[in-house]
């Protein structure tokens, strides 16, 4: 399809035996292009709603072109180039090359992961079969850039932020991969293609439902895991001024940035796909709102469901205050780890059972 | 290509766990041999064992090795001493490492694991997944080593937790419950207190 004619018609010049390289390069590239524009305009997002949420207009300001109405919508793009221009500054007595490297530490498994998600039934970089522990391994991987910004910044605020978002995510990682597991014997795969094709038939066989406390437990989770408010201690700008990145300026600290918010469109794709039936719509098998939606691309659906928890990130950034470092211990530990146990048995006994609308098909 | 891959990964692996031990600095130390596992997690994939390799790093470098770094980043550790005494230890040290060199030579060699034992691998179709044949081999052939690796390590996990409660310390901990529960009313109290000047008189 596009990929022949892009390579018959602009990179004929490239020898055919190197076409597969050059078509994952181009899907990569067609990836990741909407995914940066995202992050950007996520940010403008998050200013906007918590702006609204409290009653202010947030950015409004920087306008496109100069026209009226787009006001606040350069504002993405005058802080990436006021971030580009700024300089890096190392700290005497940081480790130089671990100070440059960890940001890419922190983007890379962020941007790595999408290349498993499915976007509708023919659309993903690869069709892995182990999709979701490559999921699972390349969010563990994130915790380096965090940590090894925290070391070699040499600075002690940094190294505070550093030890607490390791033991945050290595902590909450356990009740994620069980909430993972869940989905796993619920959907008798672990590729992600297979999962959501595990959900269709409508609302009531999406996976939400009868793992609901899984489901629950992987979001919240998932919002720990990138450090968000309201688990945000590894910033947490009042005790240790910005944790781990405190050392970092200009396109260093951007890409922190742009990983945090990755991990965020990230977090939300992969609840949507394993939770919430993907790029399936909603009104699959009803009577007269299925054909009314049908020629709605699949694709939609799915940016729709991602929106929605990307909106909840925001919500609850503006809604809830910072957990203290000990409680946020006790939710992962003594909350989420037994929740998740008791319902992988729950999940495990529904699925011996054939309990239908879900498992009533041989899995 | 492919023996191209095999030998660049199998280059990274040494290279990467010769810098584990020369190096000096411990964190570096540490680094390095995340990217050793990250090679070894190549060369498995080479070998179509995916399962395997994702899990190792999922396991070894996405949790095992954040703690070892937790640890270790935490170290305060003067490096010019570390440098003393390696000439008297040369002897006793090569020793050592030559007898488990040539224990490993012999066991690992040609003799147990050559390609007389253990043929190339075959290629496996599009449609082979590792994950599903390693799930069954193990819970039907290996059930019982495999329960009983568990309980092995469900025993270390009690003995952990036990040696680090040996001794009943007295020690302050916070009830995070009964926190959450603290209405207003248990902490603060609204006294109604008659105004100290009469009104009117008003301050400055």
């Amino acid at each position: 399809m596009m990929l022949e004619w892009v390579h018959g018609r602009l990179l004929f010049w490239v020898p055919a035996p190197a076409w597969p390289v050059t078509s994952i390069v181009l899907q990569i590239i067609v990836l990741l292009i909407p995914l940066m524009l995202a992050v950007a305009y996520l940010t403008l997002a998050e200013r906007k709603v918590i702006g609204y949420m409290q009653v202010r207009l947030g950015p409004n300001r920087v306008s496109l072109f100069g026209v009226p109405w787009l006001r606040g919508w350069g504002q993405p793009i005058a802080d990436a180039f006021k971030l580009l221009f700024k300089e890096i500054i190392i700290p005497a007595g940081a480790n130089r090359t671990l100070f440059l490297m960890a940001p890419v530490l922190a983007i890379g498994p962020a941007l790595a992961a999408w290349a498993v998600i499915p976007f509708d039934p023919v659309r993903h970089i690869a069709d892995i079969n182990a999709g979701l522990l490559y999921v699972l391994a390349l969010t563990s991987l994130g915790v380096y850039g965090i940590i090894i910004a925290g070391w070699a910044s040499n600075s002690k605020y940094a190294f505070l932020g550093a030890l607490r978002s390791a033991a945050q995510i290595v902590s909450y990682e356990i009740a994620m991969g069980f909430a993972l597991v869940g989905v796993l014997i619920a959907a008798g795969s672990l590729n992600l293609r297979a999962i959501v094709l595990a959900q269709q038939g409508g609302v009531w066989h999406w996976f939400a439902l009868p793992l609901l406390p899984l489901f629950l437990v992987y979001f919240i989770s998932g919002v720990a895991e990138t450090n968000r408010a309201p688990f945000d201690v590894a910033e947490g700008e009042s005790e240790i001024v910005a944790g781990f990145h405190v050392e970092y300026s200009g396109m260093a600290f951007a890409v922190f940035f742009l990983a945090e918010y990755a991990n965020m469109i990230l977090v939300s794709a992969l609840a949507s796909v394993m939770f919430l039936g993907g790029w399936l719509s909603p009104f699959q098998g009803l009577p007269w709102l299925s054909p009314l939606f049908a020629r709605v691309p699949d694709i939609f659906w799915l940016l729709a469901k991602i929106s929605f928890f990307l909106l909840l990130f925001l919500w609850f950034r503006a809604t809830f205050p910072r957990y203290r470092y000990d409680q946020i211990m006790r939710l992962g530990w003594k909350v989420f780890l037994p929740i998740t146990l008791v319902w992988l048995v729950v999940v495990a006994v529904l699925v011996m059972l054939h309990v239908p609308p879900w498992f009533s098909g041989g899995a | 290509m492919e023996l191209g891959i095999f030998y660049t990964l199998a280059a990274v692996v040494l290279f990467a766990a010769v810098m584990v031990i020369t190096v000096r600095n411990p964190v570096h130390a540490v680094l390095f041999l995340v990217l050793a596992f990250l090679g070894s997690a190549g060369l498995w994939l080479l070998l179509e064992a995916e399962f395997l390799a994702i899990a190792l790093v999922l396991v070894y470098v996405g949790a095992v090795m954040v703690l070892f770094l937790f640890v270790v980043m935490m170290l305060d550790i003067n490096l010019v001493p570390l440098r003393e005494g390696f000439a008297r230890y040369l002897p006793a040290g090569a020793a050592v490492a030559l007898a488990l060199a040539s224990v490993m030579g012999f066991l690992l060699g040609p003799r147990y694991f050559g390609l007389a034992q253990f043929p190339a691998p075959r290629r496996m179709p599009a449609d082979y997944s590792n994950t599903t044949a390693l799930g069954r081999l193990l819970y039907t052939y290996y059930l019982y080593p495999f329960e009983v690796a568990a309980v092995i390590l469900l025993v270390a996990i009690i003995a952990a937790i036990a040696l680090t409660q040996r001794a009943r310390r007295r020690i302050k901990t916070e009830r995070p419950e009964r926190q959450i529960h603290v209405r207003r009313q248990d902490r603060v109290r609204l006294v109604s207190m008659p105004a100290e000047k009469p009104a009117g008189e008003g301050g400055a």
